[in-house]
């Protein structure tokens, strides 16, 4: 190298981002912001409007205070229906799920066309909303709690089915190897050597399904679908907010309390 | 007895794992296979019980084709064929008498075992085994809270809880120091001579190979190069199987335990 040479590489200083990857950035960022001002055109909302909504949400807040939490006893029957949906959704939820996510895990299930048939029910199980499904089922089977289980069912059945299969594709195989080696059955197989590798997991997964379930139980009673969810509805369309805002006092202490103890077990197990 | 006839084995993506492998290992026996990695050692153990499947020739056990079994005639071969494995295989979250017992499952109605309804024979044998390579006093301990010897120990356990008539065991002290891998083949001997268990067993250690084995089978690339009794083996055939010099890291040196 020459004198020249060695001053003009001890000179540069590269840049940390490579330009390339800049101006990708940038253009990518431009189409980002695009895609919104279309979007906030088309659909006619901005965010002017949402600050002029503050004014009336002010008002309207108003009217929710003082809060009505003298009605938890009426309610009380409501609310325990609400936790039995959840409980009960949950339970078959994680009875159904077993043989599903050991279908749905390409460690377990070696056969391509049956696993890839189980993966294809199951993603269309979790595309359809929960909302969407209580009232394809309130309509099916009337107004009442049993539409709302239905759709907690298959809803959680979806999520607890992804959850764990994948679980079961991340366990050790060596000793499902060994079982097999000493002449045992594909079901004492999974008894023995995947049951006690995913147990913790199952049941960690199952508490926090039971926790979206009390949450997805509420909104499922807007659409008919049982529970307190219902009353809440009731009370806002005639208007009576004191008591609408008592029963979302209520619904979120208990959501907050049943979380609390869920996640103490989850900790407590995995 | 086990006889291998002209087996060759080619793996889906076309790589020879045996090349018309001919043996015969007679009751009782305790061959060591050695090899460097990539030899064949373990793809001949593990076609013993169908693990992976020969693609020629015939593997015969007790005088039946094994190549064709499938379902409840696999089980009940692989049932009398036990296995140790180099990473002892052990369920990790359970005690250490249930992965014990889990040697039992062949034996055992699907049924019986979904509810460990395991009969007292099957308990006190599982027992019996654990006390035969003393770690009896772990019985409920999590398997995943012993020592690497102490794994393989109690995957001899369960080999025996099984009554197998053959045991196979790949590569068993690979993951061990060399006291404990003392030990273990100590145990392996002892119950293939107490119980006369034929064991073929997998060593890339040469020195272990000489001081545990009745016969030695040498294999390079997938073909058997050396078959002979231990006392007819030395260092040079050694070199001959391997095709290179012996080095140090071809012994595991140490005394039995």
């Amino acid at each position: 190298m020459t004198e020249k040479e060695i001053k003009k590489t001890s000179t540069q200083s590269p840049s940390v981002i490579p330009l390339k990857a800049k101006f990708r950035v940038t253009v990518i960022f431009f189409i980002v912001l695009a895609f919104y001002l279309f979007s906030s055109f088309k659909t006619e909302s901005s965010i002017t409007e949402f600050i002029d909504g503050i004014g009336n949400m002010g008002e309207l807040f108003q009217k929710f205070f003082p809060p009505n939490l003298s009605l938890f006893q009426a309610i009380w029957p409501a609310l325990a229906d609400t936790i039995q949906m959840a409980i009960i959704a949950t339970t078959a939820a994680g009875i159904l799920c077993i043989p599903l996510s050991l279908l749905a895990a390409n460690n377990v299930t070696t056969n391509k066309i049956l696993y890839n048939i189980v993966r294809f029910l199951l993603n269309i199980l979790r595309t359809i909303p929960d909302l969407v499904l209580a009232v394809i089922f309130v309509a099916l089977f009337g107004i009442g709690a049993l539409p709302g289980i239905i759709a907690l069912v298959i809803f959680s059945l979806g999520l607890l089915a992804k959850l764990i299969s994948e679980t079961i594709e991340a366990i050790d195989m060596n000793p499902l190897e060994a079982m097999q080696a000493s002449g045992a059955n594909t079901i004492q197989t999974i008894y023995y050597a995947v049951v006690p590798q995913v147990l913790p997991q199952f049941t960690s997964f199952v508490l926090y399904v039971f926790e979206i379930n009390i949450r997805a139980s509420v909104v499922l009673g807007l659409v008919g679908a049982g529970g307190i969810g219902q009353i809440l509805d009731q009370q806002i369309k005639f208007y009576e907010y004191p008591n609408a805002m008592g029963i979302i006092i209520i619904i979120f202490a208990l959501v907050v309390i049943i979380e609390y103890i869920s996640t103490k077990v989850r900790e407590a197990i995995v | 007895m086990i006889e291998f006839k002209n087996v060759s084995l080619t793996y889906p993506n076309g790589t020879k794992g045996l090349k018309n492998v001919n043996l015969t290992i007679n009751e009782g026996e305790f061959v060591v296979i050695v090899g460097l990695s990539g030899a064949g050692k373990s793809t001949l153990i593990r076609s013993i019980n169908k693990l992976v499947t020969a693609t020629e020739g015939e593997l015969l056990v007790d005088n039946e084709n094994i190549l064709t079994h499938k379902g409840k005639r696999l089980r009940s071969l692989r049932t009398k064929v036990g296995m140790i494995f180099q990473n002892y295989n052990l369920v990790k979250r359970s005690n250490v008498f249930k992965n014990v017992l889990a040697g039992r499952l062949g034996h055992t109605g699907t049924l019986r075992s979904l509810f460990n309804l395991f009969s007292k024979e099957d308990r006190s044998l599982a027992y019996e085994s654990l006390k035969r390579v003393n770690i009896e006093e772990k019985i409920y301990n999590r398997a995943d809270e012993l020592s690497g010897g102490q794994q393989q120990r109690v995957s001899i356990a369960r080999v025996l809880t099984q009554k197998p008539k053959y045991i196979l065991a790949d590569e068993p002290v690979a993951s061990l120091d060399p006291p404990t891998s003392h030990q273990v083949m100590t145990y392996l001997r002892k119950i293939n001579q107490e119980d006369n268990i034929t064991t073929v067993v997998n060593l890339h250690f040469i020195d272990m190979a000489m001081e545990y084995a009745d016969r030695i089978i040498g294999m390079r690339a997938g073909e058997v190069v050396f078959d002979g009794p231990a006392s007819e083996v030395s260092e040079k055939t050694f070199e001959e199987i391997y095709g290179r010099t012996i080095r140090e890291g071809d012994l595991r040196g140490g005394t039995e335990a």
